[in-house]
């Protein structure tokens, strides 16, 4: 459900800080159709042509909150909306070369009413944006 | 027979515009107004920002919203987050709370009547009714799909209502408990996604024969089935057939149908699911609330077709029109 729209086009780009690139960051919508607190988004892996980003380095963003991707478990307070795009960030000195990305995201949400658990997959070949 | 069924429409059906941003809250209420679908149901998680703080803004803009397009507030979605913390579910008391929060803001924006989510401990419902009732509103059940009247976990809740005796507690049973045909959507998608036809051929007729679902996991899986089969095979026991007429048993408690539909057909039925034969049952009952319409359509066919959630929810109502005029005198 709504797995198309998980990875947005045109938001994947290097990060930038005091004229040195620390990382990367991507915008991601959740696949489910309502908003859902933060405490119950087990996981946000984001594999970039086959690696995985390191969870510790991760950083959750939503409507200007940002909280550690290994912290959300403790965010019983905000929450990620239906559709809204949250920017993941990740730290990786360097940042990603120019040009095409094969970019993976995958979502693990603790939804009370199903047994397993819920989320998604999504796969697409992204361009580096400036 | 003459009837007393009101029509109307839930937020829900408009999901998919609401997720991309092509459609507000307010556009949508416009949409039901217009085809006469003017009760409306809302999924506050899904369409209010920062639930469950809601501004006393919104809640101003929503009256007045309903206000212009003439249309009433009718029944809220909620749910019950029991995982809510990492490592453990949320107390009885936590649940009963979470429920009575939702009371409070159901008030507010002038809805009625709650749909308690299925997954809702008959227990929880028990302690939050007197509370509805203090308040004028009524928590329902939904029955939804692959639960019936029959099924242990409602027969608890059935136990309690009797118990309790209270106009607060109720039943809103969901129209995929009644697909009679697989919806082609889901069949299609998974040939789309490589499904191999005879695989999904059979999973079809199986369940279109009404024959043994839950084994076609297994023999999906023993034919070499990957994923997807697998996942069809699945799909085939989450949906359910009943006849219509076992919603003539619990019809004294139902207040609200949640009217599902996965397709509606350039010839204006619905594919998999009999209106027909459904809205009459809930005739004869003598059924006195809403079917509210319910388009999960969008979720097997976003991957190759544009959603037209308006297109699907107009031609819902066209039929649910036409086969209620049949009852007007």
């Amino acid at each position: 459900m709504f797995e198309k729209y998980v990875i947005v086009p045109g938001t994947l780009r290097n990060v930038v800080e005091d004229g040195r690139t620390t990382g990367f960051e991507l915008g991601v919508r959740m696949p489910y159709y309502r908003g859902l607190g933060l405490s119950m988004v087990e996981d946000v892996a984001v594999t970039v042509d086959g690696v995985r980003a390191a969870p510790e380095r991760t950083t959750f963003t939503v409507h200007g909150n940002s909280y550690p991707l290994t912290g959300l478990g403790e965010v019983v307070e905000d929450r990620w909306e239906l559709g809204e795009v949250a920017t993941v960030a990740v730290a990786h000195p360097g940042g990603l070369a120019p040009g095409m990305h094969d970019v993976e995201v995958s979502q693990r949400l603790r939804i009370s009413y199903m047994p397993v658990p819920g989320g998604g997959r999504a796969r697409a070949a992204v361009e580096l944006s400036a | 027979m003459s009837h007393r069924i009101t029509r109307g429409v839930s937020l829900y059906s408009f999901q998919e515009e609401f997720f991309l941003r092509t459609m507000t809250v307010r556009d949508a209420v416009a949409v039901a107004a217009k085809i006469g679908a003017l009760d409306i149901e809302i999924i506050p998680e899904q369409s209010i920002p920062g639930f469950p703080h809601v501004s006393d803004e919104w809640v101003r803009d929503w009256h007045d919203t309903m206000a212009e397009f003439g249309t009433r507030p009718l029944a809220y979605d909620f749910f019950l987050d029991t995982l809510r913390h990492p490592g453990r579910r949320l107390t009885h008391d936590e649940q009963v709370a979470s429920v009575r929060r939702d009371v409070d803001l159901a008030v507010r924006l002038g809805t009625t009547k709650l749909r308690a989510i299925i997954s809702t401990p008959a227990e929880v419902l028990r302690d939050a009714a007197p509370y509805a009732e203090e308040a004028g509103v009524q928590l329902l059940l939904e029955v939804h799909a692959p639960f019936h009247y029959a099924h242990p976990w409602v027969l608890r809740h059935l136990e309690v209502m009797d118990a309790l005796d209270s106009p607060a507690l109720g039943f809103m049973p969901d129209l995929g408990c009644f697909v009679e045909r697989f919806p082609r959507v889901a069949s299609e998608r998974a040939l789309r996604e490589g499904a191999r036809p005879e695989v999904v051929d059979l999973v079809v007729k199986t369940y279109d024969d009404h024959g043994d679902v839950h084994g076609l996991m297994d023999t999906v899986n023993y034919l070499g089935g990957g994923p997807v089969e697998v996942g069809l095979a699945r799909q085939a026991t989450h949906y359910t057939w009943r006849d219509p007429r076992m919603l003539l048993e619990q019809i004294h408690r139902t207040h609200h149908v949640q009217a599902k539909f996965y397709e509606m057909t350039d010839e204006g039925t619905e594919y998999s699911i009999p209106y027909d034969r459904i809205v009459d049952v809930l005739v004869e009952g003598g059924f006195s609330g809403c079917l509210s319409s319910e388009y999960e359509g969008n979720r097997h066919i976003q991957d190759a077709h544009p959603v037209d959630s308006v297109e699907q929810v107009t031609r819902h109502h066209a039929m649910l029109e036409r086969l209620l005029a049949r009852h007007e005198n």
